[in-house]
């Protein structure tokens, strides 16, 4: 039976297309989800694409966190089931309390795009089995909102659990706390990532195919468990 | 103040009324008269001044824009011409591209974020609008100096707003220009493409028929944000005593109109619509006067149905607002609610405001009164022509008189003083990296970027299935077209179309935004006609026909009129994205490739601006067959894996797409002047019809042969190899010294 994985698509998501590429490139079926509907069609795990979700107005993803949907996926990660959050989605976890800390306004003020660094810390999450710890890849990173914080009490926490997913390298593009980019939930299901692995693959489209392994990972998680 | 009615302005003709300062001409307001037998109402003349109104009507270019219609190449790819939002053009497997090139350069003077941002809005719904799918943006933009204090509010408000409405909307920016220049100081230009994606059977255009179909306005609600903007904008210079004309500027909501994309894209989907207009400028006067003008002419409005943001607005202040994220759909009865289902799914206003009649008046109403009662045409389509008189410039023949030859301007003679000057341009606002704007713009998103700035040419896949891309260039040079206005229109053009075949494309069509000072002042005028003349008679030889546009004038301050800057813009087919060809250097070994001839023009240079801030002479030569050629050759290059890196030849000359492949591919270049070629003639001139090209060893031969057999210049001028740039005989200089000075430049100045 083939994997499907679910994206959801909130008002104002933009990568949503991108992200249902990606998880076909992977090797699973995309399946569209729509922020209104609660059911999640039998999905075996869900991203929350990028995007600017009601214009990113009040404040990022903290619209989207109160939709219908949200409901059920924040149940069912809590039950296990493996969710992605990519900028925007980072966002709304953040927003929903399925991951610690916030993410705010860029150090520069600018929104920025670039090819980033990072380092995989952690290969153990549901969404980065594929990578080795201590990888380096290469994805795009595009956000305006995209520095990590929070207190030292929870950074220290994040650090001593291995939470960190990933860490930018060569350059802190956002001034994020720690040089984080992306962090996980102590289960491991539930990941949040700033940069753009759904950018990255495809060598026509992306400047590395790098990103994919994301989207094996949780292929391989799916099919084993 | 009370309703200005049908009825009482039939009573009250001598009544007085404000045509001056909705900036009509007299001989315009009598017009007016003797069109409806009467006075004009109130609102029938806010809509007539605003329709009327430059901006609108077109009315001092017309005469010249025809030639693009009269004098059009045949060219089978044509779906749709001139006249409707924008063009369209078949790029085969049952796909059509739309695209189109438009300004904001006032509103974008006075509020940078917002008049940058609704530019933006603008041409997306013009895009949208034809049925296509939005899939890039792109923006060519000029400043004044660098350095001026003023630059530092203009430049990063532009960006900013240009990336906080196109990044929010979720369309990869692909690239653009930027621009220095003093001369538009007061005056920067703001223009503004989108390109979009429709398969054939989706085309959509703006008219109204079938008497008893609905007229649908949908998206945000009616604000009192740019009542005016387009009379008051487009129609006088800026003047420091004034009044403050912040209000006139829109406000853009970037994420209505996402909404609005995605709402009407389904709508599109479900075949619910008979015809559609984008509200841009002059708002509801312009989308229902158009509507029923292409149609069969009658329509009736209830205006006080409009939603509204701001309920102190009276009827001329609705038909006049220029709220954006607005659109305007012809729905039959029938398809009425499923057309409101879609847009309460996506949370988008939608409201019946009127109908289809089978007469021929717009009658619009304001609870239950008559206040308009109009031909729509005489407001769309019928407004006023102008002959503006033109004359060649009395100062022109001595600006051409002075050319930069080296008796007038010093050049270097040795390597040390070659280097130097290479260096100096590399690291010149105008040719130094743009990388701190482009970084603000998301160029990624929709995942089908496959070039996007620095590159030549932005390039975007189609069809995943089948690899179909399409690609833009877009290109101007002011001092060109103010050193010879037909020339530097063609060259402009000549730029494009280049960049496009060098990306591996093959150059289809053509969209211009024309940016001129005063139509009022002769040697403007004549500078606008020399320019239409010279791009029309180019695209006739090059087969591209022009699709649409825009033309932007009075951008001036005082007498001073910017330079003639008519900015180009070349769509592209090609069959397979992934044998295109980018700019970088990226294999060590191989050869390099001069195309084309080179002689000694320096007139309107980047070097003699940067070096001696000189404008004068004539610009480079066009020779339109040539750039023909040379277009086939790097397209037939590209398709058949001769070359893997092609770089234009344009501003900064050899110099600066040396300096720009190597630092794009992280690696050096040897490269050899050639014999009988002056060294600074070789690395500086501007002469056209050239490109640079790295070809792999075991393609020399096959290569040359093609080049050899249709008789285009190949001239071997290097290898690509080591971390340095070396001009044997004459200098060497490292790649981390040109990154030094080609990197850091704007935002240091900015800082």
């Amino acid at each position: 039976m083939t994997t499907r994985v679910g994206v959801v698509t909130f008002p104002g998501s933009l990568d949503d297309r991108d992200a249902q590429r990606a998880v076909r490139l992977a090797g699973a079926e995309p399946v569209a989800l729509w922020h209104r509907d609660k059911d999640l069609h039998q999905v075996d795990a869900v991203v929350l694409p990028g995007g600017f979700s009601y214009g990113d107005y009040l404040r990022c993803g903290a619209i989207s966190r109160f939709s219908p949907v949200m409901d059920t996926i924040i149940e069912q990660a809590k039950l296990g089931m493996p969710v992605l959050g990519i900028c925007n989605g980072f966002q709304v976890l953040c927003e929903s309390h399925l991951l610690p800390g916030a993410l705010t306004r860029n150090d520069s003020l600018h929104f920025i795009c670039r090819d980033q660094k990072l380092r995989i810390e952690n290969a153990d999450t549901a969404w980065t089995r594929d990578y080795s710890a201590g990888q380096e890849i290469v994805v795009p990173l595009k956000n305006g909102e995209g520095r990590f914080v929070a207190d030292e009490h929870v950074l220290d926490e994040l650090e001593g659990e291995g939470r960190i997913v990933a860490r930018y390298l060569d350059v802190n593009p956002n001034g994020s706390y720690r040089d984080i980019a992306g962090i996980t939930n102590a289960a491991g299901n539930v990941v949040g990532l700033m940069p753009h692995p759904e950018h990255a693959v495809e060598p026509l489209t992306g400047p590395t195919t790098e990103g994919l392994g994301f989207f094996t990972s949780v292929l391989k998680q799916l099919v084993n468990a | 103040m009370s309703l200005d009615t049908v009825k009482n302005a039939e009573q009250t003709p001598d009544a007085a009324q404000p045509w001056a300062e909705l900036g009509l001409k007299e001989d315009e307001y009598a017009r007016i008269r003797e069109i409806l037998g009467r006075r004009p109402t109130g609102a029938e003349l806010a809509m007539y001044s605003v329709m009327w109104s430059e901006h609108c009507s077109y009315k001092s270019s017309k005469i010249h824009l025809k030639q693009f219609g009269e004098k059009a190449p045949k060219n089978d790819a044509m779906l749709v011409g001139i006249g409707e939002n924008a063009g369209v053009v078949d790029v085969g497997q049952g796909y059509a591209v739309t695209f189109k090139v438009e300004s904001h350069n006032h509103p974008s003077y006075i509020e940078p974020y917002q008049g940058a941002a609704t530019g933006i809005g603008g041409i997306v719904r013009d895009i949208l609008a034809m049925g296509a799918r939005p899939v890039a943006v792109m923006d060519p933009l000029r400043f004044g100096a660098a350095d001026h204090p003023d630059t530092r509010r203009v430049l990063p408000g532009i960006v900013a707003g240009i990336g906080g409405y196109g990044n929010c909307l979720g369309l990869p920016n692909i690239g653009g220009e930027v621009v220095f220049d003093s001369c538009y100081q007061g005056n920067p230009l703001v223009n503004a493409l989108c390109v979009g994606v429709m398969k054939h059977e989706d085309i959509h255009l703006a008219k109204a028929s079938g008497p008893g179909n609905k007229v649908i306005l949908y998206g945000a609600r009616t604000g009192g944000d740019g009542i005016g903007g387009v009379s008051v904008l487009a129609s006088e210079t800026f003047d420091a005593t004034g009044p403050a004309k912040r209000p006139a500027v829109q406000v853009g909501d970037p994420f209505q109109e996402k909404l609005l994309i995605e709402c009407t894209l389904e709508i599109f989907k479900e075949d619910l619509v008979a015809g559609i207009q984008d509200l841009g400028g002059a708002g509801l006067s312009c989308a229902t006067s158009e509507l029923a003008s292409a149609g069969t002419g009658g329509m009736k409005i209830e205006l006080d149905t409009v939603p509204l943001r701001d309920h102190t607005l009276s009827p001329e202040e609705i038909l006049m607002s220029e709220s954006q994220e607005r659109m305007c759909a012809i729905v039959e009865p029938g398809k009425v609610e499923r057309f409101l289902e879609i847009c309460e799914k996506w949370d988008v206003i939608a409201t019946v405001i009127g109908e289809v009649t089978d007469g021929e008046r717009l009658e619009i109403f304001w609870h239950g009164e008559l206040v308009v009662d109009v031909p729509p045409r005489t407001v769309a389509h019928e407004g006023p022509t102008y002959q503006r008189p033109y004359a060649r410039p009395s100062w022109q023949d001595a600006l051409q008189a002075d050319a930069p030859t080296a008796e007038r301007l010093a050049r270097p003679a040795t390597g040390a003083e070659l280097k130097d000057a290479l260096l100096k341009v590399a690291g010149s606002p105008n040719q130094a990296s743009k990388a701190w704007i482009t970084d603000q713009y998301d160029r990624y998103v929709l995942g089908n970027t496959v070039l996007a700035s620095p590159e030549d040419s932005g390039m975007i896949r189609i069809d995943e299935e089948t690899n179909l891309g399409v690609s833009v260039a877009t290109d101007g040079n002011g001092r060109y077209a103010k050193l010879d206005p037909y020339t530097g229109a063609q060259l402009a053009l000549a730029e494009a179309y280049r960049n496009v075949a060098a990306g591996g494309a093959k150059p289809l069509a053509v969209s211009d935004c024309l940016n001129f000072g005063s139509p009022e002042d002769p040697d403007v005028m004549w500078q606008f006609a020399e320019a239409t003349r010279g791009l029309a008679d180019a695209c006739q030889v090059l087969g591209t026909p022009v699709t649409g546009g825009n033309v932007s004038l009075y951008n001036q301050t005082g007498e001073v009129a910017i330079h003639p800057t008519p900015v180009v813009a070349v769509l592209g087919v090609i069959d397979d994205v992934t044998r295109r060809t980018p700019v970088a250097f990226a294999e060590e070994g191989q050869l390099l490739y001069l195309l084309g001839d080179t002689a000694d023009e320096l007139g309107g240079s980047a070097w003699s601006q940067v070096v001696h801030d000189h404008l004068g002479g004539l610009p480079p030569k066009v020779d339109l067959q040539r750039e023909k050629l040379l277009g086939d050759i790097l397209i037939a290059a590209s398709r058949d894996g001769m070359i893997d890196a092609a770089h234009d030849l344009s501003d900064g000359g050899l110099a600066q797409a040396l300096v720009e492949s190597c630092l794009k591919g992280g690696n050096g270049a040897r490269v050899v002047v050639p014999e009988g070629l002056d060294p600074f003639v070789f690395l500086f001139s501007e002469s056209a019809g050239r490109a640079v090209v790295a070809v792999p060893r075991s393609e020399e031969l096959r290569f040359n042969d093609m080049c050899g057999a249709r008789g285009l210049p190949a001239t071997r001028i290097g290898v690509v190899d080591g971390d340095a740039l070396e001009v044997q005989g004459q200098f060497t200089v490292t790649l981390a010294e040109l990154r030094d000075a080609h990197t850091g430049v704007i935002e240091a100045l900015l800082a």
